[in-house]
């Protein structure tokens, strides 16, 4: 680790064998950024309405959830791990607070519950993955059929939610003038974020996330308290995928077994899209909310377009992710 | 005590046990009847039905080795099957049909290889492209639905006898037996070995490490295209959002229950045929069971969680023997 510091105002020279490490931790989420806004701009400049500030709300609004799972991801894949059931857990917290609901308990009460479940399963997965030394891939794949399994045991049906905390929570708007809006849950994902992003840059605990990712090994032999790390991590991905749920319900206002199929890839993707390496070590939190919003930001620019049908919405969005990890990866790589 | 600690000895005993489990509802299990000339029976069921598994999890097995993981077999086969069944139903004789089909998967294998080796692309991500696109692409050639297809030959892939055995289990084993003489025959398995566990180093001794991550991709994509046509030949028909739904996880777990560690660099395909037929004993072993359909899940994870832990050195160390204290940190 040697570390070449430019004095503090100078850029760093553009040599190559001279090149300023922090800056170029940076370029990857530069990199999205700049193509998340090349493609704005393209949206903008083919759909009527596109520059309506409302449009990039909206990506906020129906991708809050996403921004919690994903923020929680994203502590667990900076450790070089990975967690296969936030998808799950999001879909058991969304059934066991609409049975709950259903069955007559303040929403006082089924909000903690429910937010203890992933908290739990988050535990459970960080213990059996660092004191049994299982793949964490293969834990929380178990966990993830665990969870899917017991929402399909509570009930395989979708549970309308008619309580008046959730339908409020679902129709309350923050509005700055006309017409422009969020909701409550982009507030809740934010300050999550925010608390993430400072947890990470600031605090012990997190430069334990960054030192683990980049060598559990020597983490451990610079006496770093790795297990209670590697656990906090998972609990903490877990407790995000249950307020991922909450905020899901909010919007679905039903409680299903099979809602969020498939959302951990999509969380994943968007840490690594975010620049954040599957490896672990390197990357920000602040990545992974440009990679929820490049997710959202191409099922915009599908639905402006209109006239793809299912199968091409499929191809299209593979395209695009293709063309953004290549582009990102031409990107950093000429930094090198 | 040696045998016990063999990579291959608690998916066994969790077979057995699952297999043995089943004599609870149905006495006849473990026969084996002959009808026409063909061999029937529980065991034969489930060793034909868990041909499709044991066809993506060596290819899976084979990605994994080399440190990669490949997400889009799923996709491969549903796009696989479609193209085979529809050039069949244009009138294309079969054999030409599913040629073109795994000359597709081919190119296929090529892009996630060339993603992965010649670009850099973390496997991961690379191969969640095609899993994304694939389907779309499955659906695009089935016009977005469900193709049947009526002829005879076509279903003979995966519901039919040769020798008195299902062709897809002799399909399978043919893949098996051809990949552990590639490997284990030749340096082959050793290079993708080394490869796996350092490209860098690999490269540096000579070893063509880009040209054999392509290889596999390429292999395992072909695997999965087999795959595809087996499975729906078995429905008779190309159902692009069925066909290998969710199949990498499986496979993927396949794998690991048969000892292959996602980091790479070392492989077992023994393991993975032992894996991927425990999977479909399990499926199996709901259903005769009668476990309710949506306890199935429950039941998978709870038997994935015991099996992980029985395999765990550190477990066996803490839990079941206390006094094997000195435990060395290892980690991914």
């Amino acid at each position: 680790m040697t570390t070449v510091t430019a004095p503090p105002g100078t850029r760093a020279p553009k040599s190559r064998n001279r090149v300023y490490r922090q800056n170029r931790r940076h370029v990857p989420v530069l990199a999205t950024l700049g193509l998340l806004i090349c493609m704005y701009v393209v949206g903008v400049a083919n759909y009527d309405g596109f520059s309506d500030v409302q449009v990039l709300l909206n990506i906020f609004v129906d991708n809050a959830f996403l921004l919690v799972v994903a923020a929680g991801m994203t502590f667990v894949i900076l450790t070089g791990g990975i967690d296969l059931s936030v998808g799950a857990v999001v879909a058991l917290t969304t059934t066991v607070a609409a049975t709950m609901l259903h069955a007559g308990w303040p929403a006082g009460v089924v909000l903690p519950a429910v937010l203890l479940i992933g908290t739990v399963l988050g535990l459970g997965m960080g213990a059996v993955i660092h004191y049994f030394e299982v793949e964490p891939f293969i834990a929380t794949l178990a966990g993830m059929f665990l969870a899917r399994g017991i929402s399909l045991l509570i009930n395989r049906n979708s549970i309308p939610i008619t309580d008046g905390f959730w339908t409020a929570m679902a129709q309350q708007r923050l509005r700055f003038g006309q017409g422009i809006f969020i909701s409550t849950s982009v507030i809740i994902a934010v300050v999550v974020v925010l608390i993430g992003a400072f947890v990470l840059a600031y605090t012990r605990f997190g430069r334990t996330v960054y030192a683990i990712g980049g060598s559990a090994d020597s983490a451990l032999l610079m006496g770093l308290p790795v297990a209670r790390t590697r656990i906090a991590v998972y609990t903490l991905s877990g407790f995000c995928s249950s307020l991922g749920g909450v905020l899901l319900s909010f919007y679905m206002l039903s409680g299903y077994s099979l809602h969020a199929q498939g959302m951990e890839l999509d969380a994943i993707a968007a840490v690594v899209i975010g620049g954040v390496l599957l490896t672990g070590g390197s990357g920000y939190l602040f990545g992974t909310v440009l990679g929820v919003l490049v997710l959202g930001l191409i099922q915009t620019i599908l639905t402006f377009q209109g006239t793809l049908s299912s199968w091409w919405t499929k191809i299209v969005i593979g395209a695009l992710l293709f063309a953004f990890i290549v582009l990102q990866r031409v990107v950093t790589r000429r930094t090198r | 005590m040696t045998l016990v600690r063999h990579r291959l000895f608690w998916p066994g005993v969790i077979l057995v046990l699952l297999l043995m489990s089943n004599l609870f509802s149905a006495a006849n299990f473990f026969s084996i009847t002959v009808h026409d000339g063909h061999l029937y029976g529980s065991i034969i069921d489930i060793l034909r039905n868990s041909a499709p598994l044991i066809l993506v999890g060596i290819g899976m097995t084979m990605v994994i080795a080399t440190g990669g993981i490949d997400l889009s077999v799923g996709s491969v086969m549903a796009i696989s099957g479609a193209l085979a069944c529809l050039l069949v139903n244009d009138g294309v004789a079969v054999l030409l049909a599913c040629a073109a089909a795994l000359g597709l998967c081919l190119v296929l294998g090529v892009w996630n290889g060339m993603l992965v080796a010649a670009l850099g692309i973390q496997p991961i991500i690379a191969t969640l492209i095609l899993m994304v696109a694939g389907r779309g692409v499955a659906q695009l050639l089935t016009d977005g639905q469900i193709l049947n297809v009526s002829s005879p030959s076509f279903k003979v892939i995966g519901a039919g006898y040769w020798l008195a055995l299902p062709v897809s289990v002799l399909i399978a084993g043919a893949v098996v037996a051809l990949a552990v003489v590639l490997t284990r025959r030749t340096a082959l398995g050793l290079l993708i070995e080394s490869v796996g566990g350092s490209p860098t180093a690999s490269r540096l001794a000579g070893i063509q490490a880009r040209r054999l991550t392509v290889m596999v991709y390429v292999f395992a994509a072909v695997c999965a295209g087999v795959a595809g046509l087996i499975y729906s030949s078995n429905v008779a028909s190309a159902d692009s959002n069925a066909a290998g739904n969710l199949i990498e996880l499986d496979a993927i777990l396949a794998t690991v229950i048969g000892g292959t560690a996602l980091t790479g660099g070392r492989f077992s395909l023994a393991g993975t045929v032992l894996g991927a037929v425990l999977i479909q004993t399990l499926n199996v072993t709901t259903v005769t069971l009668g476990v309710p359909v949506e306890t199935t899940l429950l039941f998978k994870a709870i038997v994935v969680i015991v099996l992980c832990l029985a395999q765990s050195p550190a477990f066996r160390a803490k839990v079941l023997h206390r006094r094997g204290a000195k435990r060395v940190e290892v980690t991914a």
